[in-house]
């Protein structure tokens, strides 16, 4: 087709040597036409992002290019000459990444770096480039773009950063965009804001867009049409509504499968009368930290609430809602200034130390990062078997222990002596919960625990969960940005917003009826409305 | 801006008169001062004599404020031994010693970066690996010994330069080089592994997307971020090489306040070690500041740190 401006031709990357597969990007066949956005959409390691950087010639060292072409007006940018490369990258084809904090050069004004564009391709005098750069500010919609022209990145929030961002890459109306992961760094309202300036931008100029993304709800949202890759090879492509709608591949009907719903499965079973925990006006306010930076953040307002034994209690909200803070103080790694924590009758955030030291154990927490959560230095049955011992058991029985929380989260309990490295992130997850499980703990608190983690092993972590609540009655505070994951894991939520709760109440009642308007937004923005199944959760518990 | 250079100000000046403090009660800490300029052996009558003409027998504030209020005026008193002025002694002298700091600190750094540079853009290449070998050749060698070898080659053998002495230029070239040797590894290593993060960071990848040319990617993009840490890491090396000057003063015989430290502290001089210990303190912090303030400029979220 003669509308084509890019097209991938059976490339493929090889990775270096002793990876867990020979190519990173095997016989890969894409093409992209004038005006279209096609997604890549696949999990951590598909190749995905390195078929996107082989386009532009950006990727590290150690991948090379081994087969393939890509054409692009007619040349094979795999043989183009650097200078020749150079030309083509920023105005032909420019980029847009999924972090904007750091690829954003934090020690110059973002004005700067947009007439750098121009300065790059030798276009405009010095007052022409400021201009421009000024227009394509107010472009992307950013409220004052003169203050934004002198600003430096860290001035800005995430989404204006990655408006700045796109600005940049539209400076030199290039024929292609190549987009990696550029929401998903984003709270799901800025994210909602970007797609639709991509998409208003997409129609004003005609830009071709490649979006490279795990998330099927922003396929939904953005795609004409959708490339599935995994293992490196693209499995299954055509327009979007037929893949999500049809899927042919069973690795796409996986995927999709492993999406959850936004819509609550029905409540088990009766809630439970007997509070477990407490939170009365709890209030905390993060301070300056040098002598003369008096700047206080609120974090944490008045928050109220109560925690039934065998609940789920989720706290939703976006980045810098309090919800973090609101577990660290629950498990007094964050001190408060006022209020009081109750559990089994007692004032967690009165006691001394010493007192709180026995406590610990009724509460455990389960993090967010599998990787940062786990000591590298010490082997998994030490790193369960720890805390016991902390509490006064003896050594053989807590290791003994550990061998069966093991295979109780679903791992071979011959994984004692081996360490955090040797496992891939859902299964170091499963270890983070073993830790947690081991001090036979009353309430979990776990913050993002599925937010690391690809779509299909979230599902297992999350049935892994549920599974556990119920066969221990657990209690759980499971804080999430993610509402799929909210609805098809908690019995009751709570809205937090700047510091506050909001709104709280049965998960099925908030999401079908939400009262707050903060609410309505948050639910409103999430991409792919219709997306994602009912997670058969109450079967398959772990032996 | 402003406000970031008066904070920093208020508190370097905290920081002096801090050390200050303890500079002065460094008499104190060293003994009896009265005994010690009376010497050891002295009848308990002549100390007190002492005692009373020096006025150590007044209170500890007192004498600290009319000290410090001199100090600031540029009057450290009289020294015990040569019975001079210690301002006059100093002022012969600090020229040389801070003259060599600078020259060494300027060595060193014209290695230092255009080397780590080199070494970091080919990682594991020749050039790093050269760098690695000097850089722990550097931090193994004591100073005084490569000053040794330098004598012994440049002075006593080609009979190139002076060995002795700080009458021309040429008396501080081999000084220069030993005590720059010393200030080398430190910023060779800051230097190779800040262009090793710089040209991994996202930014870097943003400026090559740009279409940017090479020159522009490592100069705008990754150099200016690299400086951050090495005017910091500059700022305490140079400190160091005014107070770790003592040992290449000596053996080239330069008239420094290192060598005056030496003999002054052997001495019991209070009043030219304390005067020399708050010099070389007050110009480490003023060294500091300005390397915060220079950070401020090239970083801006430094100056909202505070």
């Amino acid at each position: 087709m003669n509308d084509t401006v890019l097209s991938i031709q059976c490339l493929s990357v090889a990775l270096p040597e002793g990876a867990d597969r020979r190519l990173a990007v095997d016989d890969v066949s894409l093409d992209l036409r004038k005006g279209e956005t096609v997604c890549i959409v696949g999990e951590s390691g598909s190749g995905k992002s390195i078929t996107a950087f082989s386009v532009v010639g950006l990727l590290s060292p150690q991948l090379v290019p081994v087969a393939g072409k890509v054409l692009f007006g007619g040349n094979d940018l795999l043989k183009a000459p650097a200078a020749e490369m150079r030309r083509i990258r920023g105005a032909r084809i420019a980029m847009i990444f999924q972090e904007p904090m750091t690829a954003l050069n934090p020690v110059l004004r973002c004005g700067q770096q947009i007439m750098e564009m121009f300065e790059a391709h030798g276009l405009h005098t010095h007052r022409a480039r400021r201009a421009r750069a000024i227009e394509l500010l107010t472009e992307v919609g950013l409220p004052d773009p003169a203050k934004a022209f002198s600003a430096f990145p860290h001035e800005l929030s995430g989404g204006q950063r990655q408006r700045v961002m796109i600005a940049m890459a539209l400076a030199l109306e290039p024929d292609v965009i190549i987009a990696d992961e550029p929401t998903t760094a984003l709270d799901v309202t800025t994210q909602a804001q970007i797609l639709s300036l991509l998409k208003r931008l997409r129609e004003n100029h005609g830009t071709a867009i490649l979006f490279i993304t795990h998330d099927f709800g922003v396929v939904a949202e953005i795609a004409d049409r959708v490339a599935v890759m995994h293992r490196g090879k693209v499995v299954e492509s055509g327009p979007t509504v037929d893949v999500l709608n049809d899927p042919q591949e069973a690795y796409t009907r996986d995927l999709l499968a492993a999406v959850p719903a936004l819509t609550p499965p029905a409540p088990a079973g009766k809630p439970d009368a007997e509070i477990v925990l407490s939170g009365l006006n709890l209030n905390k306010t993060y301070r300056g930290r040098s002598f003369f930076n008096r700047r206080d953040v609120p974090a944490l307002t008045d928050v109220s609430f109560d925690l039934y034994r065998g609940e789920t209690l989720g706290i939703v909200g976006e980045s810098g809602s309090g919800k973090s803070t609101l577990g660290r103080c629950l498990m007094r790694l964050a001190d408060l200034d006022a209020g009081e924590i109750i559990v089994d009758g007692k004032d967690l955030h009165a006691l001394s130390e010493r007192a709180f030291q026995p406590m610990r154990k009724t509460m455990q927490m389960v993090f967010q990062d599998p990787f940062a959560s786990l000591n590298p230095q010490r082997t998994v049955g030490r790193i369960i078997a720890d805390g016991p011992i902390v509490h006064g058991k003896a050594e053989s029985l807590a290791l003994a222990q550990a061998e069966e929380l093991l295979s109780f989260v679903g791992l071979d309990p011959s994984s004692m002596n081996r360490y955090p490295r040797e496992f891939s992130g859902g299964q170091r997850q499963r270890i983070g919960i073993a830790r947690a499980l081991a001090l036979e703990p009353k309430i979990i608190i776990a913050d993002e625990p599925v937010s690391a983690l690809d779509v299909s092993v979230q599902a297992q972590v999350l049935k892994l969960l549920r599974g556990l609540k119920v066969r221990l009655s657990l209690s759980m505070i499971f804080i999430t940005h993610d509402l799929r994951v909210a609805a098809q894991i908690c019995d009751r939520v709570a809205v937090m917003q700047r510091g506050r709760i909001i709104e709280m109440g049965p998960t099925a009642e908030i999401f079908s009826n939400p009262k707050s308007e903060y609410t309505r937004a948050l639910l409103a923005a999430i991409p792919g409305q219709g997306l994602g199944a009912k997670q058969a959760f109450e079967s398959e518990l772990p032996a | 801006m402003t406000s970031f250079i008066i904070k920093r100000l208020a508190s370097a000046v905290l920081t002096i008169l801090v050390v200050s403090a303890l500079t002065f009660s460094l008499a104190f800490l060293a003994g009896d001062p009265a005994i010690a300029i009376a010497g050891k052996d002295s009848s308990a009558a002549d100390i007190a004599r002492v005692r009373e003409y020096y006025g150590f027998d007044r209170p500890v504030v007192i004498q600290y404020g009319e000290w410090l209020a001199k100090a600031l005026t540029g009057d450290f008193g009289r020294s015990f031994h040569y019975q001079q002025s210690v301002a006059d002694m100093l002022a012969s002298r600090l020229p040389i010693t801070f003259g060599l700091g600078v020259a060494a600190i300027i060595f060193a750094l014209a290695i230092a970066v255009p080397l780590g540079v080199a070494a970091a853009a080919k990682p594991g290449g020749l050039i790093d690996r050269f760098a690695l070998g000097l850089s722990v050749l550097g931090q193994a060698m004591p100073t005084f010994w490569l000053a040794l070898l330098l004598v012994v080659l440049f002075g006593l053998t080609l009979r190139w330069l002076p060995i002795s002495g700080n009458a021309t230029w040429q008396h501080f070239v081999m000084p220069t080089i030993a005590l720059g040797t010393f200030a080398l590894p430190a910023l060779l290593r800051i230097t190779r592994a800040g262009t090793l993060d710089a040209l991994r960071s996202d930014y870097v990848r943003t400026a090559r997307a740009k279409g940017l040319g090479a020159g522009k990617v490592l100069f705008r993009h990754a150099l200016r971020n690299v400086m951050i840490p090495l005017v910091s890491i500059s700022a305490v090396q140079l400190g160091a090489l005014l107070a770790g000057s003592i040992v290449i003063e000596q053996i080239f015989a330069l008239q420094g306040i290192g060598a005056l430290s030496y003999d002054a502290t052997l001495r019991a001089d209070l009043p030219v070690v304390q005067a020399i210990t708050l010099i070389v303190a007050v110009f480490y912090v003023l060294l500091t500041l300005v390397a915060d303030i220079v950070n401020a400029i090239l970083d801006p979220r430094i100056r909202e740190s505070w």
